[in-house]
């Protein structure tokens, strides 16, 4: 049950991984039926019809996301055309190393099926975790992306910086599928200096939008486009842009309001806190029947712009996987191919389709071949005879050292 | 020119209350010193009573709901800042911090405030100077250096027959009408300027570190 896929847009799941209470039952799952069931809402959301599967990062229970690309590379292996990207990935407290490592080896596995969500997050402790101070987020943001950025675009990277020791010489592997690394979102929910990030690296920016007014997301992304433009990338209608939401849905309003107050009146973060009616109206959570979802969306581009990415949260609070897959199939039987079809009319010939690996291989390399990097022999000497320990790739005469 | 524009904030609890009371009593006399000085003056009275779910809504969720957020904006884009809240068990009332608690940490830097306090008894009056101060040092707000305290005694003959309340209310008030006077009308800048987050006329180079001498 394949939905016609529109390029301009992707529609998609995130979730936070948290394993929490059902307040109906009173039941917790372990973490192990957590993962099992989050496995299961991936590959049914490619049964579906949807496009992307983000998973979050977390160093603290009752999360059990600490490792995402191990488990986004299990779900590659289970699907076939299902983007997996991330919700966030941690650019303050990870190695910007080890990310490009890990992501880099992930885009392999899943043929290009890849992109991530770089975030500060939201925990305090996990900072002095991983040996960093949390009033150097920013900074440590900005920082790791530089060297990020560098290592998945240079195949030897030199680098001195203030919170990781020096690199001399050094190769991130493998070098990115085709030469084009995953594409890059950064999230942000109340920093311009993020919006700016995004900006200055002609990069994606995703607003959660889930916790806040949409005054608050409107702000930033509003910046993040006039800042993109500012940086040569194109107008500021091209610039990428990824929304997150939150819906519950039935048949009828009723009933799904009905079903969803538990879970929302003890919610982990908003819970016992204001009312679902005042929550809905403030916030773009959106309980009702699958019509007022497809309405409430198919809105959100007056408020900032035609964007390229759409996702939501449908699984987290302690809702069980039965409800998680029957509100996917709501989601991919209605509420999304109606959103494809409303948000294509009147969408601007110059807003650009939703990134993807082989459109961005494509703008790279137009008809020739994609090059693969074949690493020369290493006695050791890779460095001192050349630019580069890979032999220039054949195809389209395109130099490996320099990314897009 | 411009009206100075003055918050007041009540943190009393009942209707009507004796904090509004001392609040009106604060906010009239510096109306009235601001007035022989040529400045027009209005005041926001923010009684935080009437926002106490959307306070603790707000420290839940992180957002402040409409009603409240209006009266967010009206104190941190003040003038100048009169609070007035009960003493109790020997500090600010918990609203009253819940309130200070939903503030950027940085939206009161250099306001000049009005401290103001009442409790049942003069035993407490120090506690302007013990709890309050402190807290608006911590936020780099500008506290004048009179605070008045009202005991409910203060309301009445047996009320302190040396520096009555409204002599203290009078100095209190000359204080902070200076301080009002002094400061040039407040305009906050604009967090998603470029020029407030990256300096004027600076790009994201500085932050890369790029350029030497930043």
């Amino acid at each position: 049950m394949t939905t016609p896929t529109w390029p301009g847009m992707q529609f998609g799941i995130f979730t936070v991984s948290d394993i929490t209470e059902d307040p109906t039952t009173g039941r917790t799952p372990s973490e192990s039926e957590r993962i099992q069931a989050t496995l299961t809402i991936a590959r049914h959301a490619e049964e579906v019809g949807l496009d992307v599967f983000a998973l979050g990062e977390h160093h603290n229970p009752p999360f059990w996301s600490s490792s995402p690309t191990t488990t986004l590379a299990f779900i590659a292996a289970q699907t076939e055309r299902l983007i997996l990207s991330t919700a966030t990935t941690l650019i303050t407290t990870n190695d910007p190393v080890k990310i490009a490592e890990d992501y880099a080896m992930l885009q392999h596995l899943a043929q290009g099926r890849v992109d991530l969500t770089l975030g500060r997050g939201n925990t305090g402790p996990v900072y002095p975790w991983f040996g960093k101070d949390i009033r150097q987020g920013l900074p440590l943001a900005i920082e790791n992306y530089a060297l990020l950025h560098r290592l998945w675009r240079e195949d030897v990277v030199d680098w001195e910086g203030r919170f990781r020791t020096p690199l001399q010489g050094f190769t991130s592997t493998p070098r990115p599928l085709h030469g084009v690394p995953p594409f890059v979102w950064h999230g942000s929910i109340r920093t311009p200096e993020i919006a700016e990030q995004a900006a200055y690296y002609g990069d994606g920016f995703f607003a959660n939008n889930i916790f806040w007014p949409k005054e608050h997301y409107q702000r930033l992304i509003s910046l993040y486009r006039q800042r993109f433009a500012h940086y040569g990338h194109g107008t500021a209608e091209q610039a990428i842009v990824g929304l997150g939401g939150q819906v519950f849905l039935a048949k009828n309003s009723q009933d799904a309001v009905r079903e969803f107050r538990p879970y929302f009146d003890n919610a982990p973060v908003y819970g016992h806190g204001p009312s679902l009616e005042d929550f809905t109206e403030m916030t773009p959570l959106t309980v009702g029947s699958p019509q007022q979802i497809i309405d409430r969306y198919a809105g959100m581009r007056e408020h900032y712009g035609d964007y390229q990415r759409q996702l939501f949260l449908i699984d987290h609070a302690g809702l069980p996987l039965k409800t998680v897959l029957e509100q996917l199939d709501i989601l991919g039987g209605e509420v999304v191919p109606a959103l494809r079809r409303e948000l294509a009319v009147g969408r601007p010939a110059h807003v650009p389709d939703a990134p993807t690996h082989a459109d961005r291989v494509a703008a790279k390399y137009g008809e020739g071949q994609a090059p693969e990097a074949v690493p020369n022999p290493n006695r050791g000497d890779n460095l001192a005879g050349g630019p580069s320990p890979y032999r220039q790739p054949a195809a389209a005469g395109a130099s490996f050292r320099k990314g897009e | 020119m411009t009206a100075r524009r003055i918050a007041v904030v009540s943190a009393g609890l009942s209707s009507p209350s004796s904090t509004r009371l001392l609040a009106d009593r604060l906010a009239a006399a510096v109306v009235r010193e601001l007035g022989s000085r040529g400045d027009e003056a209005v005041t926001d009275v923010v009684e935080l009573r009437d926002h106490a779910r959307a306070i603790t809504d707000n420290l839940l969720t992180g957002f402040a709901a409409p009603s409240l957020e209006t009266a967010i904006d009206a104190v941190v884009s003040a003038d100048g800042l009169i609070v007035v809240t009960p003493i109790f068990s020997a500090s600010y009332s918990g609203l009253f911090k819940s309130f200070i608690d939903v503030l950027d940490p940085d939206a009161l830097t250099g306001m000049p405030v009005l401290l103001g306090a009442n409790a049942g008894t003069a035993r407490h009056s120090l506690a302007i100077d013990y709890a309050l101060r402190p807290l608006f040092a911590y936020l780099h707000a500008a506290p004048v250096s009179t605070g008045v305290f009202a005991a409910s005694s203060d309301w009445g003959g047996a009320g302190d027959q040396v520096s009555s309340l409204a002599e203290r209310i009078d100095r209190a008030a000359g204080e902070f009408a200076a301080a009002v006077a002094g400061r040039p009308a407040a305009s906050a800048p604009d967090p998603f300027d470029p020029a407030s987050y990256l300096g004027e006329g600076r790009s994201f180079n500085h932050l890369l570190g790029g350029h030497p001498g930043e």
